[in-house]
């Protein structure tokens, strides 16, 4: 993770100026465990972002082909249902298949310690659990929308 | 019975009946004022989760004057405020019923027979994410769901190996299933009927809420008005068949769960309950007769009074609309009976020994509350689905409060306190007004539909996190008394070995049956579907015996009654 420095020199605040940070809210599992989706959509978008809500049951394929369709900068998945391991997973791989690389992936939920290095090997990151304070959320999501803006400008 | 704008009439009554005391008035002036003036108090001012804020002390002025003969009452008499039995606990400890359920059917068999042995006096089922929804074990989306959230249930013998060894005539069971609760059912029965236990002493719970689906669990198949169909078809047939089988469970928590303030939960589950008295009336069946046949469910959560007020007031109000709005006059169906659960939501992932101390006093809100039935949750649960060592400590927090802690002793033990009596009228209060609002926006169907209650709950759990996020309330070793470094506690895993096993048992399931019959089976189920005048559930039993599985039977009702997407919240 190197998304702090695009922060610490301020580019950030030049990369979304135009068109703020575009996020895309999922539960890619059989979850209905919704509570902390719809308060992140809120702090998300008092926090100036474009907010997506994938709905309830999303396949993992409905969320890659949203995310694309919808030209976000990040995909925010949360699962609270153990299946994280498996799921996400499809998520990540859909999108390795497909070639995606400028939309950067965060997860979230009840998530084991042990499971974390393992998510993050696929290019997750954050994999917030409960009780974590919404600003060090919000700025992981704006490091990694830096990053896929950059990927998303370099043509 | 002209019922229209009774609830408006209740709330009017209540408001009309607040007064103010003159000498709390007083000592605020000459001895309280002085008194923060001298030790430099802050203004601060107290809310609980419902945001009622509550006075410095209570005098009995903060209740009408005639509040203890009308309002108060005595245990086993209306309006049932202080308990639903005459005799409550001194007679009969609330049994203890530990919601379990992972893994394979015989992994929740095991944990289900290791509770019994340390005296779990009921049966409570966790079934996992695809089984709530209706899908069976070789779906594609089930992969990696098997057995994480619950036990999981493909088919009829996924249930005879549950509950194999476990005699169904000497225990009650409480399923929590929901969408395909009439399936599950049906499941149960032929269980009971190959033990040979016959039909009239078959008891037990299933949740069949399917409106706080729709507001808060989002576990649902079809569109509300099919699931209400099933569920009014359940009505219909459990009471002439199964008259121990209660039939709805009209669940609080997770509504509460969801975000909701207590007076939200009180308000939502109680529309929830009226909604279904109105169903089963319009089924034909008599009110007096099928009421008793629905019991609640609540939420026990931190703030102490604020729950024990919430569940005294229920069962007032539940008594008080059915005997003069419902005109139910044998005071039997006028009981509120209800399971509680400790909340899961305030459980912390941080240092989780302090979830113990967090569930006992949850635990002892219920209690006071007057429960029939507790859940204790375990103190790794922010984490993941309890260990056996982590589940024992919480029905031992049950034990040392029913035999060591002396509360059972005196009934209500809170009645006539001040402060929780002034609380329950608030509640109540509270609850009415919510009541109104519903009735006129076309009642709790449509007010669902609207995404109105879904759209309160989001509004609340909101406020609450920005608190929570501006430490304004406080989390113990979440957001205050942190700790850095904290050491792993272990966690129970559920390995990949349940799904492989589900799979091995399903494919032998579908080359082992009759394929023929299962075939005309579904097929007769398809068209019963598309009469509305049929009862399904004789076709679930025939069903589920033939061994049709979860999905098939789940698949007839996507087919005939659609899918449904829910209102925008956020």
């Amino acid at each position: 993770m190197q998304g702090g420095r695009y922060l610490a020199d301020g580019k950030s605040q030049s990369l979304f100026r135009d068109k703020p940070i575009k996020v895309l809210l999922a539960k890619p599992g059989i979850d209905g465990h919704d509570r902390g989706m719809f308060v992140l959509a809120r702090a998300f978008r008092d926090a100036g972002m474009d907010v997506l809500y994938a709905g309830l049951l999303p396949t993992p394929e409905d969320v890659v082909n949203t995310a694309v369709n919808e030209d976000v900068d990040v995909i925010a998945l949360s699962l609270l249902n153990g299946a994280h391991l498996t799921v996400f997973k499809k998520v990540v791989d859909l999108m390795k298949e497909r070639g995606i690389d400028d939309i950067s992936v965060v997860g979230g939920g009840t998530i084991p310690d042990h499971d974390r290095p393992k998510l993050e090997r696929m290019g997750i990151t954050g994999n917030y659990g409960p009780g974590t304070p919404l600003k060090v959320i919000i700025d992981h999501i704006t490091e990694r929308a830096a990053e896929a803006r950059l990927r998303k400008n370099r043509i | 019975m002209n019922s229209q704008g009774y609830y408006h009439g209740k709330l009017n009554e209540m408001k009309s009946r607040h007064s103010d005391d003159p000498d709390r008035e007083r000592w605020r002036r000459e001895t309280l004022a002085p008194w923060n003036q001298k030790t430099g108090y802050d203004g601060k001012e107290f809310f609980n989760s419902s945001e009622i804020p509550i006075k410095e002390i209570y005098t009995s002025r903060d209740l009408p004057a005639d509040y203890e003969k009308r309002e108060l009452g005595l245990p086993g008499e209306y309006p049932f405020t202080r308990g639903i039995y005459p005799n409550m606990y001194r007679g009969k400890l609330w049994t203890m019923r530990m919601f379990s359920g992972f893994g394979t059917p015989e992994d929740t068999n095991r944990r289900l027979k290791y509770l019994i042995a340390h005296g779990e006096s009921g049966l409570s089922i966790a079934f996992d994410m695809p089984t709530l929804y209706g899908y069976d074990c070789d779906n594609s989306r089930a992969d990696g769901e098997i057995g994480k959230c619950g036990v999981n249930i493909s088919s009829l013998k996924d249930m005879e190996v549950l509950f194999r060894g476990i005699d169904l005539s000497k225990i009650s069971t409480s399923m929590t299933i929901n969408a395909p609760s009439a399936i599950l059912t049906a499941m149960y029965v032929a269980i009971a009927k190959k033990q040979k236990v016959p039909m009239d002493s078959v008891s037990g719970t299933v949740q069949a809420d399917i409106l706080k689906e729709y507001i808060a669990q989002k576990e649902w198949m079809y569109p509300p008005e099919a699931h209400i169909r099933i569920i009014r078809d359940m009505m219909t047939y459990c009471s002439a068949n199964l008259p121990k089988w209660n039939y709805i469970s009209i669940s609080g928590y997770h509504i509460r769960e969801a975000g909701s303030s207590a007076v939200q939960e009180l308000a939502f589950t109680l529309a929830d309950g009226f909604y279904y008295i109105d169903l089963g009336i319009e089924a034909g069946l008599p009110v007096e007769k099928f009421a008793p046949r629905l019991s609640f469910f609540f939420n026990s959560s931190i703030d102490f009074f604020e729950e024990i007020a919430k569940m005294r007031a229920a069962r007032r109000i539940w008594a008080t609309v059915l005997r003069e709005k419902y005109d139910v006059k044998d005071p039997r169906s006028l009981l509120m009976r209800f399971h509680t659960q400790t909340s899961g939501y305030t459980l912390t992932w941080q240092q989780p020994i302090n979830n113990i101390i967090r569930t006992t006093i949850e635990a002892m809100a219920g209690v006071l509350g007057g429960t029939q039935s507790l859940h204790t949750n375990s103190y790794d649960e922010a984490w993941a689905l309890p260990s056996e060592e982590a589940v024992k400590v919480a029905l031992r927090t049950q034990q040392i409060i029913a035999e060591e802690s002396g509360i059972p002793a005196a009934i209500d033990p809170l009645g006539g306190s001040y402060y929780v009596e002034w609380l329950t009228t608030q509640m109540e209060e509270k609850a009415y007004e919510y009541f109104d609002r519903i009735e006129k926006m076309g009642g709790m169907l449509e007010a669902i539909k609207k995404g109105y209650i879904q759209k309160e709950i989001a509004a609340t759990s909101y406020r609450r996190q920005m608190r929570i996020e501006s430490g304004e309330e406080v989390m113990v070793g979440a957001n205050k008394y942190q700790e850095a470094n904290e050491k792993p506690i272990g966690i129970l895993r559920i390995s990949k070995k349940a799904q492989n096993a589900q799979l091995d048992r399903l494919k032998k399931v579908k080359a082992t049956r009759d394929q023929a019959k299962v075939d005309a089976i579904l097929s007769r189920l398809e068209d019963a579907m598309k009469d509305p005048n049929e009862n399904l559930m004789p076709h679930y039993l025939e069903a589920v015996e033939a061994y049709c599985t979860l999905e098939e039977i789940s698949n007839a009702g996507r087919k005939v009654f659609g899918g449904w997407k829910e209102p925008v919240i956020v």
